[in-house]
């Protein structure tokens, strides 16, 4: 069945899907260009019915040139198959199309990447770090982020003060 | 059944403030023409939004999840969740470790369900090492996964009770529970991080007389589990607080990533264990409860209908299983017997290398995914050929769920963020890592 949506995604997006291939236990996979993740993840949802999108995560392949690796795991839940995509990211370039307009499920597993890989989305609504702090120095997942890295004390943030209850006025 | 405490006006809708309400005039002020003004006199008051804190240690809000909740008189108008709390890297602890190391951590996800996660990772590495693993030991898996389903489903059931008033309901939940621990007790030698699954198998097959106890157990969990329905599923407080409350449609539902009770509550009977059947799910028979709602009332009653299913299944298991080997007898995956380890010297190596250097996993990438208690959970592996992953990534059955709760609540009382939070079973663990 999904081997009908990689072959439609071939004819439909040309420039943009390539090395398409089966992985282990018969996943259908494909590589997809950054520039293009959005587009086609709209046609897959629009056209090819991929209304549930249950994963996405990254990798990083230090060492290797591209060195991120976006990977979206899609599902269709009429046709009952699944996709997945992998989108290369470059170091250099760390800024991806967010489509948590496509499905609004992303929204945290972008927020996830940022926080733990450091790769930014493009368009997405909020993106803050999701575990960390906002302090946080580095991105812990990355392979050079050391397993026991210490970070730097930070100072008390100011708090906004929204709403003073009642009580007898200087107190806090 | 009945209770004193019903005797609230039952014609509201719970949620809706009653603005028909007998009419009381202010002491000391003229009695007001009530056909003339009433529209004035009753209109709201502008009130002053407040925005209030709940958690990261709260009693509402399981685990240590914050939720910053903007209140306008009661409605909530706007939330936002600030997780991490719980965050103690388990992806990066993982890689850290050998393949085989990482079932201790995965135990600590879902710690209520445990065995789920352990089978799971056992599953994603042996799809990756194309490793076919012997019959006994997948019924063992679903027999022992199923176990956990009631286990989670039960603690579920018990704490929404309990957050809604019905102590007797928890408690009934907790001993059921307790019994089934008492039978995983015996089989891994502990309640909640059992560690039973290896790659290739499972660790322990099952001790003397395990069955005929189990299904015991398996009786008196469902006298229990008959007390509960009868104590809140007609229970007009119970229905009150939960139906129509915290409800999504089911394309909403799709579209935020649900998977599991919750999905199946909205309509959607998407099951990984009927759409992509695994172990020896598509030899079982059990039906998938399938809700119309979507809301906190339906969510409950897919737990309690998938703990008769979950029931069923275990008896099916023990009724079709087999004698045989439990892990494969291959020693670049699974542990030689003792006996080989100590008597020859390709025992002592293959023991020596899997525990110093870890299975060699061929290198490559795979998604897979499992039914668990709250959905779907996924590991994404990537192995680079080493004893060590290169990267796990952990797909979470309850984070969308949990993404979700600002949708699910907005413009909700206050008080029906409770059994929300209660439905949607967020487990702290596994949503945080």
């Amino acid at each position: 069945m999904s081997k009908a949506v990689i072959g439609a995604l071939l004819e439909r997006f040309p420039d943009a899907v390539k090395d398409a291939y089966v992985g282990v236990g018969g996943d259908d996979c494909a590589f997809v260009e950054k520039e293009k993740i959005f587009e086609i993840c709209r046609y897959l949802r629009e056209e090819e019915r991929f209304d549930l999108a249950p994963y996405l995560t990254a990798v990083d392949y230090l060492g290797e040139e591209p060195r991120f690796e976006l990977v979206y795991n899609l599902v269709s839940l009429p046709k009952s198959a699944r996709i997945r995509l992998r989108v290369k990211v470059p170091e250099d370039d760390c800024v991806v199309p967010s489509v948590t307009s496509v499905w609004r499920g992303v929204n945290w597993f972008e927020r996830y990447c940022y926080d733990m890989y450091g790769i930014r989305f493009k368009g997405h609504p909020d993106l803050r770090r999701l575990y960390m702090y906002d302090e946080f120095v580095g991105h812990p997942l990355r392979k050079d982020y050391p397993l026991r890295g210490r970070q730097p004390l930070v100072p008390e943030r100011e708090v906004e003060e929204k709403y003073r209850g009642p009580g007898p006025a200087g107190r806090d | 059944m009945t209770s004193p405490l019903n005797e609230k006006a039952p014609e509201s809708p719970v949620g809706t403030v009653d603005r028909a309400a007998p009419e009381r005039s202010l002491a000391g002020e003229p009695d007001p023409q009530v056909a003339l003004g009433s529209s004035e006199l009753f209109a709201p008051l502008p009130t002053k939004r407040m925005v209030v804190n709940l958690g990261p240690s709260h009693p509402a809000m399981h685990g240590v999840t914050r939720a910053v909740v903007e209140l306008e008189g009661e409605t909530i108008r706007s939330m936002k969740l600030d997780i991490g709390f719980l965050h103690r890297g388990f992806e990066k602890s993982c890689e850290s470790v050998t393949w085989g190391q990482c079932f201790p951590y995965t135990d600590r996800l879902n710690y209520v369900s445990s065995i789920m996660n352990n089978v799971g990772f056992a599953l994603a590495v042996e799809k990756l090492c194309r490793l076919e693993i012997p019959e006994r030991a997948r019924y063992l898996r679903v027999l022992t996964s199923e176990l956990h389903r009631i286990c989670d489903h039960l603690t579920l059931v018990g704490a929404m009770g309990l957050e809604l008033g019905a102590m007797t309901v928890f408690l009934y939940a907790i001993e059921a529970r307790d019994l089934i621990w008492d039978r995983l007790t015996e089989l891994c030698g502990a309640r909640l991080t059992s560690n039973y699954a290896r790659i290739g198998g499972v660790s322990r097959d099952l001790p003397e007389q395990w069955a005929e106890k189990t299904l015991a157990t398996l009786d008196r969990t469902a006298e229990l589990r008959q007390e509960i329905d009868g104590l809140l599923t007609r229970n007009r407080i119970f229905v009150d607080r939960t139906k129509g409350t915290g409800r999504i449609s089911r394309e909403d539902a799709i579209d935020f990533g649900f998977t599991g009770p919750c999905l199946r509550a909205s309509g959607d009977p998407y099951d990984v264990r009927k759409a992509f059947p695994y172990l020896v799910y598509d030899r079982l028979d059990f039906d998938v409860p399938v809700g119309s709602a979507g809301d906190n009332f339906d969510r409950y009653l897919m737990r309690m209908e998938e703990m008769r299913q979950s029931d069923r299944i275990v008896r099916q298991c023990f009724d079709q299983m087999e004698p045989g080997e439990i892990i494969v007898q291959d020693f670049r995956y699974a542990l030689p017997p003792k006996p080989l380890v100590y008597g020859t010297i390709e025992g002592v190596m293959a023991h020596f290398k899997l525990v110093m250097e870890g299975i060699k996993v061929p290198a490559g990438e795979a998604y897979s995914y499992t039914e668990a208690a709250n959905g779907e959970l996924g590991f994404y592996l990537v192995s680079d050929g080493g004893g060590r992953p290169y990267k796990l990534g952990l797909r979470a059955p309850a984070w969308p769920m949990l993404a979700a709760l600002p949708h699910l609540t907005k413009d909700a009382l206050l008080a029906d963020l409770v059994p929300t939070f209660d439905s949607i079973n967020m487990i702290g663990g596994e949503v945080e890592q």
